[in-house]
C-alpha cells in the first residue's frame, strides 16, 4: 500500500536530498506497517519525534507502536518545535 | 532588591521630569512590568479614558529580573488604555531597550499628558530631559535611531521610537527598540503618536543600579535555569535553528491555519512560507532568506530571524535600502501577512515585515485586516475604485501596495490603518471582522484548538495567543497532550495558562522559556533576586490578580461578558478541511465554566469573595 512520509525540519535529512525541500516522500509499505516501524525502516531516531501526526491526528508516543497505517494516509513528523 | 525603586515621571504638557521612589507594597504585590505597571495605571487613570486624549497614560516598565544575567532577562513592557480595543494594553518587547533602561537606574517610566510639540525623551543614567523632535517627526524607526545616535555621538543608546504608523493613529501601531524588536500589538504606538512623543533614547552605565538580595544563589538559579534550556529540544535547538516559523506546516497539518480571512483552516501555500522555507536556497540568486538567528539580551534561546531578501524581487528592485540583512518574520507575522491572505511569496512578506519594523505596525492586525479587506473586495463590496487598485485574495502586489500606503498613511491604507473591526464596520459587514475586542486574530483558527478559542475570547487585550498559550497543551503536548477538540478541562488549564503567563510578563523575563522551564525554575531565580518569600503559590496568586484587576478595569472601561465572544464565522462556519472538518467553536459550553474555575459571576464579574481574596 501506499502512504506519504512527510518529515519537517531537521529531520527532513531523512528524506532523499532530491525531495527534502518538498518535504514530502511517498512510500509502498507492506499493509499493517505501524507508524512505529515506519520511523525505525526510515532510520528516523524515534526520540526525535516530538509530534507524528497521521491525517493531522496527533499519535502519542505509547500509540506509535500499535497504530497502524492504511492505504493513502499521510504520516508527518517533526522535532521537538514550538512557536509564539 | 533587583527592582531600582526608581519612577522616572514624566509630564509632556509641562515638559518636566520629576523623579519618585517605587511603591514597594505594590511591587511586593504585582512583582514588576506588566502587573506593577497596570497597578499604575488603573490608581492614575479613569478607565473611560479616550486612549487618544492627554488624560491616557502610558507606562514603560521592566520587570526585576530584566538586566540580569537571568535567561531572557531582557524584556520590557509599555502599559496604557488600548485605542484598538478600548481595553487594558500591555505589548512586551525585548531586543536591549529594557536592560538599558534598567541600567540608568529606573524601573519605570510613566508618561502622562500630550506634548505641545514633537519631542523625545533622552535618560543618561539618572539625568532625564524632554528635547525637541520636529527634525525627527515624519521619519521612519530606523531613520530616528540612526539620526539619534549619530546626534548624542553615542552607538550604544538604545532607542525605542514610532515610526509614521505611530504618528499618523494607525490604531494598532507599534514602538520598535533596536530597529526590529517591538512592543507590536494592541496600538501602543499610536498612544504615544497622540502625546507627540516619537521616541525614548536611554543610557545606562550604572553598575550599582540595583542590588540582588542574594547572588550567590541567584547565579546558582540562573545557571541551572540555562541548563534546562540548553538541554530542552524546543528550546536548545528547534527555536534557534528553525524559529517560530517552524509552526507554519505544523498547524497547517492539523487544519488550524487561518486562511483567507478564515474561510478556510488550511493554507496550499504553507510550504512555501514556512520556517524550512525560509533556511532553503531560492531558484533566483542561490541565496536563502535566512541570513542568522539573532537573540535578545540575555537570552540563550535565540529565535529571532534574520533575513535578506532577494534584490531582483518586484517589491524591491530598485530600494536598496532593503537589500541588507534585518528582522525577517516570525510566524505570526508570516501567518498575517500570508495565509490570512493567501499570498505565498516570503520575499514579500520579508518586505511587508521589513515595512512593519520600519514604520511600526503590528504585522499581524496589518495582515488580518488586509484578509478582510480582500474578503470585501471578493464579495464586491469594496471596488477597485475605491481601493485604488485590484485586491483579490492571494494579491501579493495588493497586500505589498496596502503595507506601504498604511506605512505612510496614504490613500486606502488610511482606512486599512485603522483595523478590520472599523473597516468592516464602515462596509456594513461587522461580522466579517475576525477580532475579539477589536483586535485581530494570531494564526491559529479558534475552530481548530478550542482552547484558543476561549483564550482568544476571554484575553484581556482582546484576540491575543500571548495571555494563554493553549496551543502548547492542544498541539505540542507541553506540559501535557490536550485533544484539539476536546473541552474537558480546558477552562482550567487555561486559567493556569493564564496566570503563569501574568507572573512571567511580569518578571522581565521572555515568555518563551516556558516550553522548557516550569514555575519550579522561574521561582527560585525570583527568589534569589528579590527579598522576601516568594514562593510558587504566592507567585501564581500574584498572577491571578493581576488577571482579576486588568479585568475590573476593563468593567470600568465599559467591557462586558458579551464582549468575551467570537466573531460568528467560527461560531456557526464548520472548517471545511482537514482533521478539524466540521468544526465550530463550543465556546458556549467552556465560557461559563471559565467565569465559575475564575470566581467570577455568571456575568463574567469577579465575586466579592474573588476580589476579597485577590486583594483586588
Amino acid at each position: 500500500m501506499r502512504i506519504s512520509l512527510k518529515l519537517f525540519a531537521s529531520l527532513a535529512v531523512h528524506l532523499p536530498a532530491e525531495l527534502r525541500s518538498r518535504h514530502q516522500q511517498e512510500l509502498e509499505v507492506a499493509p499493517g506497517l505501524t507508524v512505529l516501524e515506519v520511523i525505525q525502516g526510515q532510520g528516523i531516531p524515534p526520540g526525535q519525534c516530538a509530534i507524528v501526526l497521521v491525517d493531522g491526528v496527533w499519535v502519542a508516543p505509547l500509540e506509535r507502536a500499535t497504530r497502524m497505517l492504511a492505504e493513502g494516509e499521510v504520516l508527518a513528523i517533526w522535532p521537538p518545535v514550538a512557536g509564539g | 532588591m533587583a527592582w531600582t525603586k526608581n519612577v522616572l515621571r514624566v509630564n509632556l504638557e509641562a515638559g518636566t521630569c520629576t523623579t519618585e521612589p517605587l511603591n514597594m507594597q505594590w511591587a511586593q504585590d504585582y512583582l514588576g512590568q506588566r502587573g506593577l505597571a497596570t497597578k499604575y495605571l488603573v490608581a492614575e487613570t479613569d478607565p473611560k479614558v479616550d486612549p487618544l486624549s492627554p488624560k491616557n497614560k502610558m507606562i514603560f516598565v521592566t520587570g526585576p529580573l530584566t538586566g540580569t544575567m537571568a535567561a531572557t532577562g531582557g524584556r520590557y513592557s509599555v502599559v496604557t488604555k488600548g485605542p484598538l480595543t478600548g481595553a487594558i494594553a500591555c505589548s512586551n518587547s525585548g531586543g536591549y531597550f529594557g536592560a538599558e533602561l534598567k541600567f540608568a537606574g529606573w524601573d519605570m517610566v510613566i508618561f502622562e499628558g500630550a506634548s505641545p510639540k514633537p519631542v523625545y525623551l533622552l535618560i543618561i543614567d539618572g539625568q532625564a530631559e524632554l528635547l525637541d523632535a520636529s527634525h525627527l517627526w515624519g521619519k521612519t524607526v530606523w531613520e530616528t535611531e540612526e539620526i539619534i545616535k549619530k546626534l548624542h555621538q553615542d552607538p550604544q543608546i538604545r532607542v525605542a521610537s514610532i515610526g509614521r504608523a505611530g504618528e499618523n493613529g494607525v490604531l494598532y501601531a507599534g514602538i520598535v527598540n533596536d530597529l526590529h524588536r517591538a512592543a507590536g500589538r494592541s496600538g501602543v504606538g499610536a498612544v504615544m503618536g497622540s502625546k507627540n512623543l516619537k521616541a525614548v533614547a536611554v543610557r545606562g552605565t550604572r553598575t550599582d543600579a540595583y542590588k540582588l538580595a542574594n547572588p550567590e544563589a541567584f547565579f546558582a538559579a540562573t545557571e541551572a535555569g540555562k541548563k534546562v534550556l540548553a538541554a530542552n529540544g524546543v528550546t536548545g535547538q528547534g527555536l534557534p535553528t528553525y524559529g517560530t516559523q517552524v509552526l507554519m506546516n505544523v498547524i497547517n497539518e492539523l487544519g488550524a491555519l487561518p486562511t483567507r480571512n478564515h474561510r478556510d483552516v488550511q493554507f496550499e501555500g504553507a510550504m512555501a512560507i514556512g520556517g524550512e522555507a525560509m533556511h532553503e536556497k531560492r531558484p533566483t540568486d542561490g541565496k536563502a532568506n535566512l541570513v542568522t538567528n539573532g537573540a535578545c539580551f540575555g537570552c540563550t534561546i535565540a529565535c529571532g530571524r534574520i533575513s535578506r531578501m532577494d534584490p531582483n524581487h518586484f517589491s524591491v528592485k530598485d530600494k536598496p535600502q532593503y537589500h541588507g540583512a534585518s528582522g525577517g518574520v516570525e510566524y505570526e507575522a508570516a501567518w498575517a501577512l500570508g495565509a490570512a491572505n493567501g499570498v505565498s511569496d516570503l520575499e514579500a512578506l520579508t518586505y511587508a515585515n521589513f515595512l512593519c519594523n520600519e514604520d511600526g505596525f503590528d504585522p499581524i492586525s496589518f495582515g488580518a485586516t488586509v484578509g478582510a479587506a480582500m474578503e470585501l473586495y471578493d464579495l464586491g463590496i469594496l471596488t477597485k475604485e475605491q481601493i485604488g487598485f485590484e485586491l483579490p485574495f492571494g494579491s501579493t502586489e495588493g497586500m505589498v501596495k496596502l503595507a506601504e500606503l498604511t506605512a505612510k498613511g496614504e490613500g486606502f491604507g488610511k482606512e486599512i490603518g485603522l483595523g478590520s473591526k472599523r473597516l468592516c464596520a464602515k462596509y456594513g459587514k461587522p461580522e466579517l471582522s475576525m477580532t475579539v475586542k477589536g483586535q485581530e486574530f494570531p494564526a491559529y483558527d479558534g475552530r481548530g484548538l478550542q482552547g484558543m478559542g476561549l483564550a482568544y475570547a476571554t484575553s484581556n487585550r482582546g484576540a491575543c495567543h500571548l495571555r494563554g498559550y493553549m496551543v502548547s497543551p492542544e498541539v505540542l503536548g507541553i506540559p501535557v497532550k490536550m485533544e484539539p477538540q476536546a473541552t474537558e478541562g480546558k477552562p482550567a488549564m487555561l486559567k493556569a495558562f493564564q496566570d503563569l503567563t501574568a507572573v512571567v510578563d511580569s518578571s522581565g523575563l521572555c515568555l518563551f522559556t516556558t516550553f522548557a522551564w516550569g514555575l519550579a525554575d522561574i521561582q527560585p531565580q525570583i527568589q534569589a533576586a528579590c527579598e522576601g518569600d516568594w514562593s510558587e503559590d504566592r507567585l501564581l496568586l500574584i498572577g491571578e490578580r493581576i488577571w482579576n484587576m486588568e479585568r475590573e478595569f476593563n468593567l470600568a472601561a465599559g467591557l462586558t461578558c458579551k464582549d468575551d465572544n467570537l466573531p460568528p464565522r467560527l461560531m456557526k462556519e464548520p472548517a471545511k478541511t482537514g482533521p478539524q472538518k466540521g468544526a465550530v467553536s463550543k465556546l458556549d459550553i467552556m465560557l461559563p465554566e471559565y467565569y465559575q474555575v475564575r470566581g467570577w459571576t455568571t456575568e463574567g464579574v469577579p465575586t466579592p469573595e474573588t476580589r476579597t481574596r485577590l486583594g483586588v
